[in-house]
């Protein structure tokens, strides 16, 4: 991106359904320890779901904690985490010049049915409605109370992208990096939609929500028995900053984000076109200045869906088929779908492989779907491919958004 | 229901809006929002947790009597042993 400042990636703060912390969460990547787990949710009854196990008190009181939302808890769990990751100093860098951008999915259907549930109890008499329904439902709840847990006066606010929505965090904190509107950016994605009843609901009358046995090989993608999707929550967030800035400062930087980009299907409310995820592939690689071959790890959005998987396998083989240096790997596997998180959380795992050249794998595929299979997947077991410079991150949503994050060795 | 029993349910659900405080010390007759930290939102729990548990409905501009476990007390002794007695007539 000639022209602008280059954005590096000085700190990760996650909340994993595997993992609370990026070194737990990459052990058990490595480990093909799945972070799903049976659940049970009002009305729907039970089913699975990635389940976060982070202390949440770490960062909270008990009352802040009762007062908010759980996505907004998960922010805070992320944001404290990846601050004191990154080794900053908020008051030095100026509180003021702090930016807080969270992808979500979606915010404000489980703090809605809570309260719909409630007055439920007192025949359907609203003045039972809680006076913190508004704040808990304001699209920048999660966002907002990182700023409340920690001081942060500049700006913040949520970016909805569906479950494109933790790539569309990333970005959108690195062009307001660029932008000089902040000096830092702590953004990424957070998901609290296990506690909504109906987003299982919804993916159960799309015939999507995915069944097994063994809570654990619910969530396989390109595996050949695939049935659906595993809902989960998580978050991840990023401390962005611009290179300067971090080398001034002597931090440890992850990565730089070498490109990135954004489109949209503009075809169907849920079916997804890899022609266009294929325009979006390629546009983000041209961005980086980087071909196909340059890509070591493309990390998959893959939700174990019959049909989404095929197309997105369809269009990752169009632009990497033939190359013979890329691995292609997909994390749903172990921790189930987290949504807004997904994109943000995603890239952490597989971050790690910058410094250890090791990919971690797609678990879960006994039988690989042939209308999956292309070069480069990285199956069941961890591949060692002595360097990793550079990772493809993608994340698709409904309504049709798409969005690739390259990110590079610096 | 006794008003000493008053301020104890009223302490109650001062220990669910605020689980952070020890309500142990508290002064029956200072302000409460003086000796542990009350904002606006939390009186509103109180008078919606007073709606709930004991089908009392405090309006708006009584809300100054829930000041201190005293007035609390003094407020709503009135009302909680109504309720008492009609749930025990019902």
């Amino acid at each position: 991106m000639p022209d602008l400042p280059r954005i590096v990636i000085t700190g990760i703060g996650l909340a994993s359904p595997n993992g609370n912390d990026l070194g737990e969460y990459r052990r058990n990547l490595l480990a093909g320890v799945s972070g799903v787990q049976p659940y049970e949710i009002r009305y729907f009854g039970k089913t699975v779901a990635g389940i976060c196990h982070f202390e949440a008190t770490r960062y909270q009181s008990r009352k802040t904690l009762r007062r908010g939302t759980r996505a907004g808890s998960v922010a805070i769990y992320c944001a404290n985490e990846a601050v004191k990751d990154a080794g900053i100093d908020l008051d030095v860098v100026g509180r003021h010049r702090v930016g807080v951008y969270v992808g979500t999915t979606e915010h404000g259907n489980v703090e809605t049915e809570e309260q719909i549930y409630e007055v439920s109890q007192y025949g359907y008499d609203l003045s039972y409605w809680s006076h913190h329904h508004n704040p808990r439902t304001v699209a920048n709840n999660p966002a907002g109370e990182v700023t409340l847990n920690m001081g942060i006066t500049g700006p913040h606010y949520a970016v909805g992208g569906a479950c494109a929505g933790g790539n569309l965090g990333i970005i959108q904190g690195a062009q307001m990096l660029q932008l000089g509107e902040v000096d830092m950016a702590v953004c990424g994605g957070v998901s609290e939609s296990i506690h909504t009843f109906g987003i299982f609901a919804s993916f159960k009358a799309e015939g999507a929500l995915g069944e097994n046995s063994d809570p654990t090989r619910v969530s396989r993608p390109f595996d050949k028995s695939r049935n659906g999707i595993v809902v989960s929550e998580g978050g991840c967030l990023y401390t962005l900053e611009r290179y300067e800035d971090a080398v001034r400062r002597g931090a440890r930087i992850y990565a730089e984000l070498a490109g990135w980009h954004v489109n949209s299907d503009a075809a169907d409310f849920v079916l997804p076109l890899p022609e266009r995820q294929q325009q979006c592939m390629e546009a983000a690689l041209q961005r980086s200045g980087m071909g196909p071959e340059d890509i070591h790890i493309v990390s998959t959005h893959a939700t174990s869906t019959p049909l989404g998987d095929i197309q997105e396998c369809g269009a990752v083989r169009a632009v990497f088929g033939n190359s013979r240096t890329t691995n292609i790997n997909n994390t749903k596997s172990y921790i189930g779908h987290t949504m807004g998180a997904a994109g943000a959380i995603e890239l952490a795992g597989n971050l790690p492989s910058l410094l250890d050249g090791v990919v971690h794998p797609t678990i879960n595929v006994e039988e690989l779907d042939p209308e999956c299979d292309m070069p480069g997947l990285v199956l069941n077991e961890p591949r060692n491919v002595g360097k990793v410079d550079t990772i493809l991150n993608l994340s698709f949503g409904m309504l049709g958004i798409n969005s690739a994050l390259v990110v590079k060795r610096v | 229901m006794t008003k000493d029993e008053v301020k104890e349910a009223v302490k109650d659900i001062i220990a669910t809006i605020a689980p952070d405080e020890d309500l142990a010390a508290l002064d029956h007759e200072q302000l409460l929002r003086d000796q542990i930290e009350l904002d606006s939102m939390d009186f509103l729990d109180i008078v919606m947790e007073l709606r709930k548990r004991y089908g009392v409905q405090v309006p708006e501009e009584a809300y100054k009597e829930l000041g201190s476990l005293h007035s609390c007390a003094e407020y709503l002794h009135p009302m909680m042993a109504e309720m008492e007695l009609k749930l025990l007539n019902a």
